[in-house]
This record gives structure tokens, sequence and C-alpha cells, in this order.
């Protein structure tokens, strides 16, 4: 049964070809599709995911990052002051205009934080060190922008909101996910160069880590009974919220579900023909088979083992291609993930499609009349 | 039923229906097939031979009548339960050799063999010897495209042979192939009848198979017209078929050849 699985799948090269060209095709597409959709959301939540804090506080009815409004630091002493908190931070996330060493503007998003206190600080650094960003008016940002900001190296400087800032360092894949990068100072610069006419004693975030033993949970519910007009998230929870905002609110999620739903129905498309087609040119044997006493469920594993290889195959050739898509968008500017849980489910899905390919030619071979075989 | 019959039909019938037009393909067929003979079903195109072949092959169900193979009502089985009766009790020889391209001689007999739970070294074992009896040991790796005509029909005979069927059928076997592969084809099939034991009927037209046939049996407009014995049945190229009374007609011979 296997061997004529092989056989009948391998004759025909060119149409195995098509076959495998369609599966890679269709697994392509939806791991690119997929891998954008978990790239998208990962960049959405990034500076949430990497602040090292238990919990985040933001104004009450701020649902996601990128719209923090600001509130009194006064909350800052008020959760200090609450049991199980170890360490709390003010944190600013506000738009800015850059002003390019040779006059370009572009937009940027300001990220203030306090360096040194571990909560909310760039990663992943790999020209200049976050102390560096203790001298004035200095600043991080990715080397992904150097050429969007218009910097090289450490030392260049730029204006932003008509204040001076000099470039100390580099991070290393730090995307944004709208068009303007983010670029860390020490939370009073960030007060500046985003908005000068504010009060110094307003914060955007507040960021809380919670001592040992005690469970952010907890300290949330605590956090929460305590402050009046904040709402007190834990990072997972504002986390969440924020893709999910990015993702569905904003419809940019369902349109790469969207696509990648549409790969997954190509896929089968292309897949359910071929194989399709494959079982015409050997619906005569099917008959003979039928007619030699197979049952139609020996047909229906030849049909499946036939679907299978050409899934596992098809699969083989699509990680690789995708392999050097994801390794390419690491460069680019919007980044493909392709976690393993993600290329272990690809295997599944591959299977799956292939199987549910199959369905018609099974729906096919049920039908063969084994009389056939006696029909010229 | 007497210990020697494979086969017992009593008047079987068949009729075809497409919208309101019937086509009475087969009536009233009363038939029996007994093991150590070779019976040649002739008759004109359209009088139900093929018909008739895949009743008793269990492929296609008769619309009247009642057919026994080796005693057990097939009328009385299930759609589901007909393929076991196909693997364990029938082997079938097909006009076009119907042997699957994309595997090899041995290959095609040892995928008969796997329908019947026969597989690995078992399968390949008993393919060979299968090969052997048809005498193509040394085609055993040719794919069905490199074999002649004649060669390709053993290779039909022996995968027909793998689940050892005490009944074989054949549907024009020799009609494909020149004289000289005709005749071994059917001395084959002459063969396994006669030295075997099995019950071989035989579809032909082709006169060359007369002299190697125990029984004739005529068909015209799906109903047997008259049956004929070979009295001089054995391994000579001339046989003397003396026909078989049948209920309201009278007895004749006829020297077939």
């Amino acid at each position: 049964m296997g061997l004529l699985a092989r056989r009948n799948l391998f004759h025909d090269k060119v149409r195995f070809a098509v076959t495998l060209t369609g599966i890679v095709f269709a697994l392509v597409l939806i791991i690119i599709q997929f891998g954008l959709f978990l790239g998208f959301t990962t960049t959405t939540s990034n500076n949430i995911d990497h602040s090292q804090a238990d919990l985040w506080i933001v104004f009450h009815g701020v649902g996601y990052f990128d719209t923090g409004r600001s509130f009194s630091e006064r909350k800052l002493y008020q959760v200090l002051s609450t049991p199980g908190v170890e360490r709390a931070e003010k944190y600013m996330q506000s738009f800015g205009r850059w002003k390019r060493p040779d006059g370009r503007m572009e937009n940027i998003q300001v990220i203030g934080f306090h360096p040194g206190s571990g909560l909310g600080e760039p990663w992943n650094i790999v020209q200049g060190s976050i102390a560096n960003l203790r001298q004035e008016d200095s600043v991080l940002v990715d080397e992904l922008y150097r050429e969007k900001l218009g910097v090289q190296q450490i030392g260049d400087q730029v204006e932003i909101g008509d204040h001076r800032a000099r470039v100390v360092g580099f991070t290393r894949g730090i995307r944004s996910f709208t068009t303007s990068p983010f670029v860390y100072t020490r939370f009073k610069n960030s007060l500046d160069y985003t908005n000068p006419t504010s009060r110094e004693d307003a914060t955007g975030y507040l960021l809380v880590k919670a001592k040992s033993g005690v469970s952010p949970k907890e300290l949330q519910a605590r956090l929460q009974a305590r402050l009046r007009d904040v709402d007190v998230y834990t990072t997972a929870q504002f986390s969440w919220k924020t893709r999910f905002y990015w993702m569905f609110t904003t419809g940019a999620g369902l349109a790469v579900l969207t696509a990648a739903l549409m790969g997954l129905v190509v896929g089968v498309a292309v897949v359910a023909q071929t194989i399709y087609a494959a079982t015409m040119d050997h619906v005569r044997e099917y008959g003979t088979l039928k007619a030699m006493g197979a049952t139609n469920r020996y047909l229906y594993r030849v049909l499946i083992e036939q679907a299978v290889l050409s899934a596992v195959l098809g699969y083989g050739l699509a990680m690789i291609v995708a392999h050097f898509i994801v390794a390419g968008s690491a460069k680019g500017g919007a980044v493909i993930l392709m976690p393993w849980s993600m290329s272990a489910g690809m295997l599944v899905l591959a299977v799956v499609m292939c199987i549910a390919a199959a369905l018609v030619s099974i729906n096919k071979v049920t039908k063969i009349d084994p009389a056939m075989v006696f029909r010229g | 039923m007497d210990r020697q019959t494979m086969i017992a039909a009593e008047g079987l019938g068949k009729i075809y229906r497409e919208g309101t037009a019937e086509l009475r393909a087969l009536q009233g067929v009363d038939l029996e097939v007994r093991a150590g003979e070779l019976t040649l079903l002739m008759g004109p195109s359209g009088s139900g031979k093929t018909t008739l072949l895949s009743i008793l092959g269990c492929i296609l169900r008769a619309s009247g009548g009642k057919l026994e193979i080796l005693g057990e009502d097939v009328g009385a089985l299930s759609e589901s339960q007909l393929p076991r009766i196909r693997r364990q009790r029938i082997g079938f020889v097909f006009q076009g050799f119907n042997l699957f391209p994309t595997l090899t001689a041995a290959e095609n007999v040892a995928l008969a063999l796997d329908l019947r739970g026969v597989r690995g070294a078992a399968a390949q074992k008993r393919s060979e010897e299968l090969l052997a009896e048809v005498g193509l040991s040394h085609k055993a790796h040719w794919f069905p495209a490199d074999l002649s005509g004649g060669q390709k029909q053993r290779v039909a005979i022996a995968r027909a042979l793998a689940g050892d069927p005490p009944i074989l059928l054949a549907d024009e076997p020799t009609a494909a192939l020149d004289s000289t592969s005709g005749r071994t084809v059917i001395e084959l099939l002459q063969r396994l009848a006669r030295v075997d034991g099995r019950a071989v009927v035989t579809v032909t037209h082709d006169p060359r198979v007369l002299p190697a046939g125990d029984r004739i049996i005529h068909l015209e407009d799906g109903r047997i017209l008259r049956e004929e014995r070979n009295v001089l049945a054995g391994p000579s190229q001339t046989s003397l078929f003396t026909e078989v009374p049948s209920p309201g007609a009278g007895t004749s011979h006829r020297l077939a050849i």
C-alpha cells in the first residue's frame, strides 16, 4: 500500500513538482502572514514585555500603550508606600519631532525612563550603554533607524522638539510598528523633548516591581483599591490589551489573518486539484484494486498516505524557504517571527491541509464502480 | 450442491435502468461452474457475457435469481462483505492486463498479497513463487511497460493467484495477444483448471482458445443459448464439443476444431 502510494506520487515528476510547489507556496504564504502577525503583535507590546515591571499603572481608561495620558507623580509616592512594592518608577511615552543633522524632520516616539532603575529600560544594546543616558540630552536609538534618523554613530547630534540631543548608543531589533522609531532617554529629557510646558511632576505611566514573594495579582488588587483615577494592570494584561487593540480594534490583525486564511484556502485548492488529477490518472488502477477485493478503507489509506507524504515533503521545502525569508526580515522594517511552536504547528497544518485536499479524491474513489475494469 | 461445484447460479437476471428505460442484460441464467474445469463464455457483443462474469465475480449484483460461491449465498451478503469474497475466493484476469504501471512485476503481485495482509519477506517470497509458476522469475523486477503483452498477462495471472483462489475469472485474456502469447496464456489457464483444480471461467471471442476449454456456454440476448462440452478435453490441440441437452431443446453434436 505504502509502495503504491509512493510510486503513484513520484511517478509523474512534473505533477509531483506542481503538487509540492502548491504546498510550499501555501505554507510559505501562511508562515509569512502568521509570522508578520506575530511580529506585529510582539512589536506593539515590546516595551511592555521588556519592561521588567510586574505592574503598569495608567490613567483611568487608557487601554493600551501609545496613548498614555499624564497623571500626577504623587501617585508614585502612594505606590511606593504600599506594602509589597519593591520599587516604582515614572515612565513616559510620547510622540515628538526629530530634526536630522541635514535638517529633515522625522516623527519619533520618545520613551522616558530612569536609567539604572531596571524598569522600562531598552534592551539589546549593541553600542554604548544605558549608563550613558545619565549625561545631559543623551538618547539611544535602534540601529535599524540609522538612515531614517540620519545618524550613524555615537556622538551624532540632532534636535528633538527644539532641544539638543546626542546619540550615546544603539540598540538592535527594537522596532516600532508605526513609522515613528522609539528614542530612549532620561525621564526628564522626555518631557523636554515632547512637551516642554508640561508639569515636571507628571508621568504617563508608573512601573511597579513587586517584592519577592508578593504575587503581582495580589499587589494589583491592593494598589487598585488604594489609587484613584488610575488603572492597575499586570504586565501580561497590559501587553495583551495593547496587542488586542492594535490587532483587532484597528483591523490590522484581521487583514493579516485574512491573508493567512487565503493562503490556506489557496493551498488546499492547489493541493486538492493536483491530488485529484493524480487520482483521476490512476482511476482504473483504483477500480482494479476494488475488483481485486480492496475495501474503500484500503484505498483511502493509499490516498491519505500520498497526502501525508506530500505534506511532509512540502513542509520541509517550505521551512527552508521560510527560513531565508524570516532571516531576511530581521534586517527589514517588518519582522516575521517563526517560533518553534509555529514551525510545529505548520507541520500539523500541512498534513491537515493535504488530507483535506485528498477528501475530494477520497469521495471520487468511493464512487468508483469496480465493474469498470470489464469495460473497454 | 455438488462438492466440486464452485459457483451455482439459478435464474440470474440483470436489468440496467436509465430513467424509464430498461435494458435486460441477463435473464434466467442457470449455471454451475465446477472445480477443475475451464469454462468458456462466448457470444456476440451485448449478449451479457461481461455482465455475467461481473456477477459471478461479485463485482455486480444480480437484479434477480440466486448466486452461491462455494456454497455461500452472495445475495444475502451486504455490499461491504463482497470485497472479502473477491479477496478470498476469486482471482481476476483482465483483457487490458490492468497492471500497475508504477510497480514492477513482483510488486504488482506483492500488492495483491498486501490486500490479503501478506507483507514483507513473506510477500516477496510468495510473489517470486507465483512469478516462477507463470515462468517469469527472470522478469520479476521489470516494469509492465518493459514486458510483452503475453508477459504482462502472465504477471496478471500470477497476481490473480496471490490469494490462492479456487475460482479464476478471466475477461478475454488473449484478445490483446499474438498467437504464441495467447497460446501460452490459455495453456496456463488450462493448467490452473485441470492440474490445480481451480474453476476457471473465461469470456472469449478467440477461436484459438476453444480447444483448451472444457465447456462452452453460448450466450445471446442475455440468455444461455446452449452449452457444449469438450469430449476430447486434454492437452491436445483438438477438441470435440458435444452439446449438452437443455430443457426443451434437442441434442446435437458439433466438431469445433
